[in-house]
């Protein structure tokens, strides 16, 4: 009897604070915060040698760049982070970014997650979310 | 036999320029796979059906081509495919096909060429809410009537209209990316219009519903089902709807390669015809 009810508390407690504690199954299966890091900076390189766009990037702080995005994926993967840059529309606006250039990335993206042997289904989770923004970043 | 060593020498040589010419291409701003295979028709989609997609990896002002080949192997018939595309912008596609039915029981050949357009209406395969959405026609030419003639066959040409629904949702069940497809087509082929375009039993053009399912095991690689209903024009024997499981591959932008166990059913009286679909595709 005692057990049971010790049992049921525990139950409960672990309940609430799986309400209260977000979801970040998918920043741990990204390997955390140095995961992230990681999977970025490979993107990075690879964008650098992809001349679909990277002219594009002449021009742009490229630690700055790999801190934001870091910060952004580590965030939206539900890891304790908040993301400082600017407004995702507002830096894309006037940038004329076409569809090649946003699969051009995704490209990176996914070779970047291969290469730091990121699971299939934590990719597809990433890019799933990343997909969301689609609308933030083509076409503006 | 003869046909096999062909079919062998035409793959090694689509290999072979796919391989040669695969470093020139620049075209390619869609993502792996999302040019989806050639189908029997010649349209970008799975094996049977054609699907909202279109063939290359072409985005906006981009654009690209395919070449493939096909064979599907039953117990009494086999059908040899050779077709060809065109899209550009991700907007508009063009296809050819060539198909070739070897009625191996009963003795003979069947020919037909396919010519098909395809048009992207609205909508997205991946991005966005709305699913990406097809209009497209395919006009088909029989090379050889005499037979359909006298099974009942009206005509020796006809076009086929269609709409496909396509959209893939990227952590679908089980975190995997999942496609779904729907086509609703508006026909009096039957089988395909190897046997002719509308018949004594029934001339006129029917809706015909179409459908696809496939999951990725990974970037490359594919799963699915395909079912294609079929209209019922000729009196001499029945005609039934297709089904094939399939596997598709995609190892690279350049080629893709998918195999299928399909399920015919009856064609022109003969019952259960089953077996296999081969398909390859070079794209540039």
């Amino acid at each position: 009897m005692m057990f049971k009810t010790r049992l049921l508390a525990a139950m409960l407690l672990l309940g609430l604070a799986g309400s209260v504690q977000a979801d970040d199954s998918l920043y741990q299966q990204l390997g955390g915060k140095q995961g992230i890091s990681n999977v970025m900076a490979e993107m990075l390189y690879e964008l650098a040698g992809d001349d679909r766009i990277a002219d594009q990037f002449a021009d742009t702080d490229i630690d700055r760049l790999h801190q934001m995005l870091t910060e952004q994926v580590c965030e939206i993967s539900g890891g304790p982070c908040t993301y400082t840059g600017e407004d995702m529309v507002k830096i894309h606006t006037g940038l004329n970014i076409t569809n090649a250039d946003f699969n051009a990335l995704v490209e990176n993206l996914i070779i970047a997650m291969e290469r730091e042997d990121v699971p299939t289904t934590a990719q597809n989770r990433l890019l799933s979310l990343l997909a969301d923004m689609h609308n933030e970043v083509v076409g503006l | 036999m003869i046909k096999a060593k062909q079919l062998a020498l035409s793959a090694g040589i689509l290999v072979a320029c796919v391989s040669a010419t695969a470093p020139a291409y620049a075209d390619n701003g869609r993502l792996l796979a999302t040019g989806a295979a050639s189908t029997i028709e010649g349209a970008s989609g799975g094996g049977i059906v054609p699907w909202a997609t279109l063939s290359s990896y072409a985005s906006e002002n981009q654009w690209g081509a395919t070449v493939a080949l096909g064979e599907v192997q039953v117990d009494d018939f086999r059908l040899s495919v050779q077709g060809a595309s065109l899209t550009y912008g991700n907007r508009v596609e063009v296809s050819y096909a060539n198909q070739v039915f070897d009625l191996k029981t009963i003795g003979g050949e069947l020919k037909q060429d396919i010519f098909g357009l395809k048009v992207r209406a609205f909508g997205d395969l991946i991005y966005g809410d709305l699913p990406q959405v097809s209009v497209g026609l395919q006009h088909k030419r029989n090379r050889t009537f005499d037979l359909p003639q006298t099974v009942g066959a009206a005509d020796d040409s006809g076009t086929d209209v269609y709409i496909s629904a396509a959209k893939a949702w990227l952590d679908g069940p089980f975190h995997r990316t999942w496609l779904v497809n729907l086509t609703a087509r508006a026909t009096k082929a039957n089988q395909l219009g190897l046997l002719g375009f509308g018949g004594d039993k029934d001339d006129d053009y029917s809706i015909q519903a179409e459908a696809s399912v496939a999951m990725f095991i990974n970037r490359k690689l594919a799963v699915g089902v395909e079912y294609r209903q079929k209209p019922d024009n000729l009196g001499f024997a029945r005609e039934e709807d297709w089904y094939d499981a399939f596997v598709a591959y995609f190892p690279t932008k350049s080629l893709s390669i998918v195999g299928a166990y399909t399920d015919l059913q009856s064609i022109a009286g003969l019952d259960d015809q089953d077996g296999f679909y081969l398909s390859l595709q070079g794209t540039f």
